[in-house]
């Protein structure tokens, strides 16, 4: 069954949440893009606005409609709000019997997230799998996510950098959400995925929706299907990324990447993280935080043997191996959801689905040939080009 | 104030079938990033920047409940400086745990110049334990070649440590250490004991001084001269360089002992030591939670890999 909202009712639906104690995030435009941060009404969502993507280069634009929805995906992701950039872990205090350690006991912060697409609902369940499948459970994620209420919605446009489609998470939602919603020109089409979802809409204006309304949903959505001209093949991925560990291409895209850690920051999956000591002055009360890291950092592989992983060669490789193969074995699971967020906030443009066509179009049985450059060599001489820098401001300026 | 109970872990298998070993968590598993209070009871200079540590816990409760098994780690925390792992080298005769460090880093070298008495936090135990099961569980029991490098010795000593206690569990046993020079040897002044027990311990350095007048040479060569009535059912444990275990795998295989009966213990940076926050990988593997203490096999393809 599924239900209509008018476009009004969008800040009924903002009100309700914060009735109930949510603070409500979604999509709103600062610094030239559109990020994740709170919201109060449909004022501050990005209405009429379009994004457009591709390999390096991210663009907001006043498009031709009224939407509040029309766009896809910025550099900001849920995560930041399951899996804190920085948080404190655990707290110590020094007195003369000793240490005292202890970890922090206040209640998660309460978030409703409006805007969550098919392939952040994909990232999200991938993260559920790393900080809640155990042996350890990560306290911080499983408190914030249990109070989480996500109202998603699906996309009906695509990026130029979007294939969703090649991992099978998009573009319309099918699961992980409370309600979901998709934009027509004149209202909402609603989908419940929960109790939770269901109580919320019985606070707003809520008629059926009727079969014409369901109908130019669909179509809608397949419109975003149709636009997404990007494709990952992940035929046999796993064992093609892990057999081809001394592929002379990951010296190549070597060259390219600047080991800037972009591709980890902007990525909905990425977990990778460090602590850090913070102390005051007299060193007797110290905080544990826990930070964002990435394995493109040199220091990230560091023992006191050496470090293991010294150049970008082996970081992006470790990168790439690990986001589509290893971590199936870990997680049962590719790592990749295909929002293509590493691809537009990469500065040099790379993307990681010519990478694999590379890989795939000289296998490694074959590595030890060298590699002849000619016209026909079809993706491998393609990605062989350094994109020269956009004018303009780019994703890697800062 | 969360009191930090002893959780039961439920007995999880590892991908390769090997079981996750954690007999009794100190740590709660709901609350993994709470320290322990524990504090230095002894520090001995075993090695040029090389020293062991006894700690004992603070609250008595944590030191009657703490329980390990060999080859698994510990965090060891200096608040305001940071965390480092190191592998449990076994208990004091008075209880206290054992930990032998390099002084290489921040953390290690604020151990040591602290000295006895202070105040440190402790994480653990964690990650898999050495397959001690293997051994005192068949009839007659198996035998064991034990093949270290270096510090690699500290989490073997543990292994050794169990085998004194209930030697009877066990078959024949040898303890290969090498070391750089004579200087680097660790736990001299345990060889006494082992040997007492009918443990067959040779050691070897690479760079023989006037002091020495034992082996010379690379901890392989040893493997190649040993006396090996059953290989078949001979486990190897070993723990060093990585490119050692490569080379003690190749050794006693040439003697043939079988693949799987090689076991190694791996070192990468670990940070949060429950399989969270990335750092420790090599291919599908996290060191912290899958390992340390591998089947050889299990590891070998990724070992070979320059930089992975």
């Amino acid at each position: 069954m599924q239900f209509k909202i008018a476009k009004t009712e969008l800040d009924r639906l903002v009100a309700a949440l914060q009735c109930q104690g949510y603070t409500v995030l979604g999509p709103r435009i600062e610094d030239s893009a559109i990020v994740y941060a709170e919201v109060n009404s449909r004022a501050d969502l990005p209405q009429g606005y379009r994004d457009s993507q591709e390999p390096g280069k991210y663009r907001v634009r006043p498009a031709e409609h009224d939407n509040y929805f029309e766009f896809n995906l910025g550099p900001h992701s849920w995560k930041q709000f399951l899996f804190p950039p920085k948080v404190t872990v655990a707290t110590g205090v020094l007195s003369s019997t000793g240490w005292a350690f202890s970890t922090p006991q206040s209640p998660p912060p309460k978030y409703a997230f409006l805007g969550v697409r098919a392939c952040e609902l994909a990232a999200i369940a991938i993260q559920d799998r790393v900080f809640l499948q155990g042996p350890y459970v990560d306290p911080i994620y499983q408190a914030r996510r249990e109070a989480v209420l996500i109202i998603a919605v699906n996309c009906t446009v695509a990026a130029a950098t979007c294939f969703c489609t090649s991992m099978h998470t998009g573009p319309t939602c099918t699961t992980g959400f409370d309600l979901a919603l998709t934009e027509l020109d004149d209202c909402f089409v609603v989908d419940v995925g929960s109790p939770r979802g269901t109580a919320i809409l019985e606070k707003l204006n809520v008629e059926l929706a009727r079969a014409q309304e369901i109908e130019q949903a669909g179509a809608l959505q397949q419109r975003a299907v149709d636009q997404i001209e990007k494709r990952l093949d992940t035929t046999n991925v796993h064992d093609l990324l892990l057999n081809s560990l001394d592929h002379p291409h990951w010296d190549e895209v070597a060259q390219r990447c600047l080991s800037c850690t972009n591709c980890t920051m902007v990525c909905p999956t990425c977990f990778c993280s460090s602590v850090a000591e913070v102390a005051d002055l007299s060193g007797e009360n110290v905080v544990r935080q826990r930070q964002w890291d990435s394995c493109f950092n040199l220091d990230f592989s560091y023992t006191a043997g050496g470090t293991v992983r010294n150049d970008r060669r082996s970081r992006f490789r470790q990168w790439l191996t690990h986001k589509l193969a290893s971590w199936q074995d870990q997680f049962e699971t590719s790592g990749c959801v295909g929002c293509g967020r590493c691809i537009t906030w990469c500065p040099v443009g790379i993307d990681l689905t010519e990478e694999v066509d590379a890989l795939r179009s000289q296998p490694s049985s074959d590595r030890m040939l060298p590699i002849v450059e000619s016209p026909q060599s079809g993706p491998l001489h393609r990605t062989c080009q350094v994109r020269p820098a956009e004018s303009g401001v780019s994703s890697g300026d800062e | 104030m969360v009191t930090n109970k002893i959780t039961p872990q439920p007995a999880a298998l590892g991908r390769g079938g090997q079981q996750a070993v954690n007999p009794e968590l100190a740590i709660n598993q709901a609350d993994p990033w709470r320290s322990l209070p524990v504090r230095v009871k002894r520090l001995s200079i075993e090695a040029p920047s090389v020293f062991t540590v006894e700690l004992a816990f603070c609250d008595t409760h944590n030191q009657s409940n703490y329980r390990f098994a060999p080859g698994q780690f510990n965090m060891l925390y200096v608040p305001g400086v940071g965390e480092a792992a190191i592998s449990i080298a076994g208990r004091s005769s008075t209880g206290a745990l054992l930990h032998t460090i390099r002084a290489v880093g921040s953390v290690t070298q604020a151990i040591e110049t602290a000295g006895v008495g202070f105040p440190l936090g402790l994480r653990g135990p964690f990650g898999t334990a050495w397959p001690l099961e293997m051994l005192a569980g068949t009839n007659p029991p198996g035998d064991l070649v034990v093949a270290s490098g270096g510090i690699g010795i500290a989490p073997l000593r543990a292994v050794v440590e169990t085998i004194v206690h209930e030697r009877s569990n066990f078959g024949r046993v040898s303890v290969l250490v090498g070391a750089r020079t004579s200087a680097d040897l660790l736990y001299r002044h345990d060889h006494d004991q082992w040997r007492q027990s009918n443990i067959d311990v040779q050691l070897t350095v690479d760079r023989a001084d006037e002091n020495w007048q034992g082996q010379v040479g690379v901890v392989t060569l040893l493997i190649d001269r040993l006396t090996l009535p059953s290989p078949a059912t001979t486990q190897v444990m070993t723990c060093g360089p990585e490119v050692m275990m490569r080379y003690v795998a190749k050794s006693a295989m040439a003697r043939g002992i079988p693949a799987e009966n090689i076991w190694v213990t791996l070192e990468r940076n670990m940070n949060c030591a429950i399989g969270l926050c990335g750092h420790c990988q090599l291919g599908p593997e996290f060191i912290c939670k899958d390992g340390p203490v591998f089947p050889y096999q299990r590891v070998a393809r990724w070992l070979s890999v320059h930089d992975f």
